[in-house]
């Protein structure tokens, strides 16, 4: 843990490293055996949002993941972690075959958002977020997210209705990029930095705004400084909050993922 | 060449803008309409007594929440939901109160959704409609919450919803609090959906955003008006990321229906008369006449 990133400007530098871990360095540290799992059976394979099925201490577990690349080469073969329709539907194919092996789901989410282009929108990159979104939510096994890096906007909460959402030390969480909110707001991209800081985005501020459950920790300076102790932290938040949300019966524990989204939100009545 | 002459001279008459480029021409605002869809320009009389439809494309420009309302269902049933409910500023965003403010006092509306009971041909529904006068109908908690409220109100006296969709997206001004909206609404939707009851989303000018990707996209039925604008990414944004410009047909109503994202495509004039016929067909039957044996 470093005291010296605190401010969201600050943790964007940190996760826009080229050599931070993504989904697929830490799924060999944390899980054994991954098997990974092709296609959404209507249209093609993704390479930007990834599943399989893998043991966690001895237990199946599905995982879906978004995946970022380290270098260019890679990052285009990952579509810079921009999933397109196709990647959605992959993910809830996923985690309908979970459901019905009783396998719990982790969600590893690091996007800048869903992908905005011509063929996204033909094959309705909308309706395959909504339908995730809500099939997620009675998705009848535990589902627990962790944001890696980047949590940008829908593209991100398709894979963010859980049980418990846990963000790294320096991910984000944005209903905008700090750099959209920046041209949007005052005309002007380049006033990111000051966006970044508005938007409340850092693990530590939505926790406060019980939108995240638990901050992991990372090494000092970030987590490709030492990845391996990144994993082991993840690695103990999937095991206690496993143990934690597999105790429960299933419909308390739809019951309560649904109240964790029923009740975020802030408004007023007016005359009072 | 003398075309050429001429369209300098042309040009210099309207500071560099090719006059084929109608979107471009100021026009008085209250004397006359501009299409936003083709770029004629029509009196604004005949505009309004077409029920806002632009005459030469059949484009349906948008229409307040509360003229919808009215448009639809049956004279005098509405009873309106949450009507007091105004945005609080969670995260502090700069000029958010202020500008709530305003528009609260401008438009008449508190937020960016007007939600209630009504009835249709005499069925009693739930209904909600959202107006893109107040913050390009963006969704923050007001809306969210209200929408979810109408859902919650449906499913536990088990009546259809119809929902007139319109959106610029979430309001970033709440932060990733919008964001939670679309979590918060799609939950809603499924509880109502699985309590067997009906839903019908009506997208009308403009449903984009994080709109589209939750509640707007989770219909039982999808309905379209003509030629509005239906998507979730930006234009701009798709055209600075492909660089190229896109064909003006793209995200259209019409182009959401070519692609299977829309079950039909309803003038403003038919939608009371459709929405009501709908609604009956989803009301419980006996199979009826004499059994068709020797």
């Amino acid at each position: 843990m470093s005291d010296n990133i605190t401010t969201a400007w600050e943790k964007m530098q940190i996760i826009r490293n080229k050599n931070r871990p993504t989904a697929l360095d830490y799924i060999p540290m944390i899980f054994d055996d991954f098997f990974e799992m092709h296609g959404d059976r209507y249209y093609g394979d993704d390479h930007a949002l990834i599943g399989g099925i893998a043991y966690f201490r001895g237990l199946p577990v599905t995982i879906i993941a978004q995946v970022k690349g380290h270098d260019l080469a890679e990052n285009q073969y990952r579509n810079f972690a921009m999933p397109h329709p196709e990647g959605y539907r992959k993910a809830l194919r996923l985690a309908r075959q979970a459901e019905k092996f009783g396998r719990p789901i982790i969600c590893f989410i690091d996007t800048p958002g869903a992908f905005c282009g011509v063929e996204a929108e033909e094959r309705g990159q909308g309706e395959a977020i909504a339908r995730c979104i809500m099939e997620f939510m009675t998705i009848k096994t535990p589902i627990l997210s962790i944001i890696l890096g980047e949590g940008g906007s829908g593209g991100a909460l398709a894979l963010g209705v859980c049980d418990e959402l846990a963000m790294l030390e320096n991910a984000i969480y944005s209903v905008i990029s700090p750099r959209g909110c920046a041209s949007i707001l005052w005309k002007d991209a380049s006033k990111e930095e000051q966006a970044a800081n508005l938007l409340h985005i850092t693990a530590d501020d939505l926790i406060k705004m019980q939108i995240c459950d638990y901050k992991i920790e990372e090494a000092e300076n970030g987590a490709n400084t030492d990845p391996h102790y990144t994993a082991e932290n993840i690695s103990k938040f999937i095991f206690n909050s496993l143990q934690k949300n597999l105790q429960k019966r299933l419909d308390e524990l739809l019951e309560l993922r649904y109240n964790k989204f029923r009740r975020i939100g802030e408004f007023e009545t007016q005359g009072l | 060449m003398k075309q050429n002459i001429f369209s300098v001279v042309r040009n210099r008459f309207n500071n560099g803008h090719d006059v084929k480029d109608k979107k471009n021409q100021n026009i008085p605002k209250d004397l006359l309409f501009k299409c936003t869809r083709c770029g004629s320009t029509v009196f604004m009389d005949e505009f309004v007594h077409n029920g806002k439809i632009c005459p030469k494309c059949n484009y349906h420009a948008r229409i307040g929440a509360r003229e919808r309302i009215n448009i639809t269902v049956d004279k005098g049933s509405f009873i309106e939901f949450d009507k007091d409910m105004i945005a609080s500023n969670p995260i502090d965003f700069p000029d958010y109160s202020e500008k709530t403010k305003g528009l609260r006092e401008k438009t008449g509306l508190n937020d960016a959704v007007v939600t209630g009971e009504a009835k249709i041909r005499n069925e009693r529904i739930v209904i909600g409609a959202m107006d893109s006068n107040f913050m390009m109908a963006s969704m923050g908690s007001v809306v969210g919450e209200k929408i979810t409220r109408a859902f919650e109100f449906a499913t536990e006296n088990k009546l259809p919803i119809v929902l007139f969709t319109a959106a610029g997206g979430a309001r970033m001004q709440e932060g990733t609090i919008s964001l939670m909206q679309m979590a918060k609404t799609a939950g809603a939707v499924s509880k109502h959906s699985q309590a067997g009851q009906l839903y019908i989303t009506v997208m009308t000018d403009p449903t984009t955003g994080g709109v589209t990707a939750s509640f707007a996209s989770l219909g039982d039925i999808i309905i379209a008006e003509p030629k509005v604008l239906i998507g979730f990414a930006g234009r701009r944004v798709i055209e600075s990321t492909i660089k190229q410009r896109l064909p003006d047909d793209f995200q259209t109503a019409e182009f959401l229906y070519e692609h299977g994202f829309v079950d039909m495509i309803v003038e403003r004039s038919k939608m009371r008369r459709t929405l009501a016929h709908l609604i009956k067909l989803h009301k419980k039957g006996n199979l009826e006449g004499v059994t068709d044996n020797e």
